[in-house]
């Protein structure tokens, strides 16, 4: 069991470190933003304007279809409700405070002392969600986040954990984003996820930052036996600078995990995703799929298999379209393997959308603009199967606002 | 309805059509016959207004309007339609979207497909690992979305298999024999069109009315479809032009 001291000597040490990729925050020119935001007791008596940031990024007001709710502002859990027994869903402190054998999980799937942006947020002591679904239990209705950033030149902090208890199975959408007027903050967002035995769990997020934001979130999973784990991110709108790259390890025999990224790169923003799936045991299968387009920004997609056991299969598919004379798209497949006889494919493509095809729309009476985007959403969301609805419309909105014909 | 006036086309820096001279009268099919390489699919696709097909002299008319400038996105909401033999796989994109976004929404796409046997089609990405006829099926399907008054057909009935020609070939025959009006009528039927064969096997279904003889990217002769195939058919391309030969 992780000691505190340790912990903290450790967070201590690491508050130097800089994050492995992307550019880097000087994370004593920032304040932490508040952790003691008003309580609002329905969702629906959240002020205006924050409302639509929350609406923009996929969050239902009125929580119709939602097992349950939690948003974060700032650095404060402001409201969490659920609608579901056997589901759990509560700030971190709370959980810390309620069950003694969460230090087992705390801070194990995601290392204190990773780089400077973890020991940040473990020295701050972030608050965050706990979800917990008991055993067995099949939630029907996702459950709803929300992480929003609501002023500006400050860090959020936070520090999720998930537990899928053996034989449950839960849908969380979680959205991201910034008030208009806190563009410069910083998000730091710790996740630890743990899916038992034949537990399953599909993970989307939607995000919707300011256009000098930065983002840094750390992501670890722990899959046990025949767990199945599916994580979508979605970003299309212009952001500073994120850089993500959440490692899964399949611990147990015939786990699985998916990891689907859709990204647009807008001129300026730095986007920066990975995914590592790490497969410790036997019969584990994985798959990367990303597909991304650069409008003028960087766009770097990264993926990373390893095959640590027998018997294994993993592919990997990186696709980016570049849309600009600028900009810049970068793809980096990569594929270890331990033992003989493993399965492990990747493929990588770079290139323009191909003419032949805009032009076969447009002789069936499509104008050019109808015809790219009707292809740019086809790329970006039509291999990817079971994507939630509030996913696609992000997607079809953004490529609908880019006017990606021109 | 088109007509054709001493078109020049170059594909990558290469004249391909040398001084076309074609008409498709309003109400009539016309069929253009020539050997492999003669520039019968370059016509079609410079009809259609593709980018890689460059008119370096030449008008084409498309109901009384020089459309030869015309972008394809317009040519198509004209009334002209094109059925592709080789179209471009999109991957990602569903046939039922590009279906429904081909028509106006008074056609039930279900029914539409279903008379082609593509319904099971529908939700497959566009092109990605049909067989040939199925393509075949796939392209009149957007066609018949579409509705257009003016058919550009490049060779409907190739890389069909024996059962299915019947059903491409009656579809055809529904296109043309439709009863939406285009503006005006020749017996019973409503459009035109200009239609590519290797075979002659598409004359069962159609009644063309003309045929032209194309090669080294110059109308050769103009003649009844029957006649000209059989000549074809019997003597060869050469001796079937050297026999007819009036230049256009």
């Amino acid at each position: 069991m992780p000691d505190g001291q340790v912990l903290r000597k450790r967070a201590e040490e690491a508050l130097k470190v800089r994050g492995a990729y992307g550019k880097d925050y000087e994370l004593d020119s920032y304040e932490a933003a508040s952790s003691d935001r008003d309580r609002v007791e329905s969702l629906e008596d959240i002020a205006a304007d924050q409302r639509k940031t929350m609406t923009d990024v996929g969050v239902i007001p009125d929580s119709v279809g939602r097992s349950g709710s939690l948003i974060y502002v700032d650095n404060t859990v402001v409201h969490n409700t659920t609608a579901d027994q056997g589901l759990e869903l509560i700030p971190t402190h709370e959980a810390m405070e309620k069950y003694d054998w969460l230090e087992d999980y705390a801070w194990r799937a995601v290392q204190v002392d990773k780089d400077k942006y973890t020991a940040r947020a473990y020295l701050e002591n972030a608050n965050g969600y706990f979800i917990r679904v008991k055993a067995g239990k099949k939630v029907e209705f996702p459950v709803q986040t929300c992480m929003m950033i609501d002023s500006n030149k400050r860090t959020q902090h936070t520090h999720n954990i998930i537990i899928v208890e053996e034989g449950a199975s839960l849908d969380i959408i979680t959205g991201c984003a910034t008030s208009g007027h806190a563009s410069e903050s910083l998000h730091l967002g710790m996740s630890e996820i743990y899916v038992h035995e034949n537990g399953s769990l599909n993970f989307s997020m939607i995000h919707n930052w300011g256009k000098e934001t930065g983002v840094r979130p750390r992501t670890g999973v722990e899959l046990g036996k025949n767990a199945k784990f599916v994580n979508n991110y979605v970003i299309m709108k212009p952001a500073g600078s994120v850089q993500s790259y959440p490692t899964c390890y399949l611990n147990g025999e015939g786990a699985s995990a998916k990891f689907n990224s859709i990204a647009l790169s807008h001129p300026g923003s730095e986007i920066d995703l990975g995914s590592q799936v790490v497969m410790n045991a036997p019969k584990t299968a994985s798959e990367i799929l990303s597909r991304s387009i650069t409008l003028g920004g960087e766009m770097i997609a990264r993926g990373r298999l390893v095959g640590n056991a027998q018997n294994i299969r993993a592919h990997l598919e990186c696709r980016s379209l570049i849309m600009s004379e600028t900009g810049r798209t970068l793809a980096i497949p990569e594929l270890e393997a331990m033992y003989p006889d493993v399965e492990m494919t990747h493929e990588a493509a770079v290139g323009k959308i191909a003419r032949e095809q805009v032009e076969y729309l447009m002789a069936r009476g499509l104008d050019e603009d109808a015809a790219v985007g009707m292809i740019v959403r086809g790329f970006l969301e039509g291999s990817i199967r079971g994507l939630p609805e509030s996913l696609r419309e992000e997607i079809d909105e953004a490529v609908n606002m880019a006017n990606l014909g021109n | 309805m088109l007509r054709i006036e001493d078109l020049h086309v170059e594909v990558d820096g290469k004249e391909v059509l040398a001084g076309v001279n074609l008409e498709v009268p309003a109400g009539q099919t016309c069929v253009l016959f020539g050997p492999n390489g003669s520039g019968k699919s370059t016509l079609l696709h410079t009809l259609m207004g593709f980018g890689q097909y460059k008119v370096t002299k030449g008008k084409v008319y498309f109901m009384g309007r020089d459309i030869t400038d015309v972008p394809i996105d317009e040519r198509a909401r004209m009334g002209m339609g094109i059925l592709l033999q080789r179209p471009p796989n999109i991957v990602g994109l569903q046939l039922r979207d590009l279906v429904k976004a081909a028509g106006d929404g008074h056609l039930d796409i279900d029914e539409t497909a279903e008379a082609l046997l593509m319904k099971r089609f529908l939700e497959r990405d566009v092109n990605v690992g049909f067989s040939g006829g199925e393509i075949k099926r796939s392209e009149l399907l957007q066609l018949s979305m579409q509705e257009p008054c003016f058919l550009l057909l490049d060779e409907p009935e190739s890389g069909v298999d024996m059962e299915s020609i019947d059903l491409v070939g009656k579809k055809i025959h529904d296109l043309l024999y439709d009863k939406k009006g285009c503006g005006w009528e020749k017996g019973n039927r409503s459009k035109s069109a200009l239609v590519i064969t290797h075979t002659g096997q598409i004359l069962n279904y159609i009644d063309a009315d003309c045929a032209y003889v194309i090669r080294g990217g110059q109308i050769m002769c103009k003649g009844r479809p029957r006649d000209i195939l059989r000549d074809i058919q019997e003597k060869g391309y050469g001796e079937c032009i050297k026999c007819r030969m009036v230049k256009f």
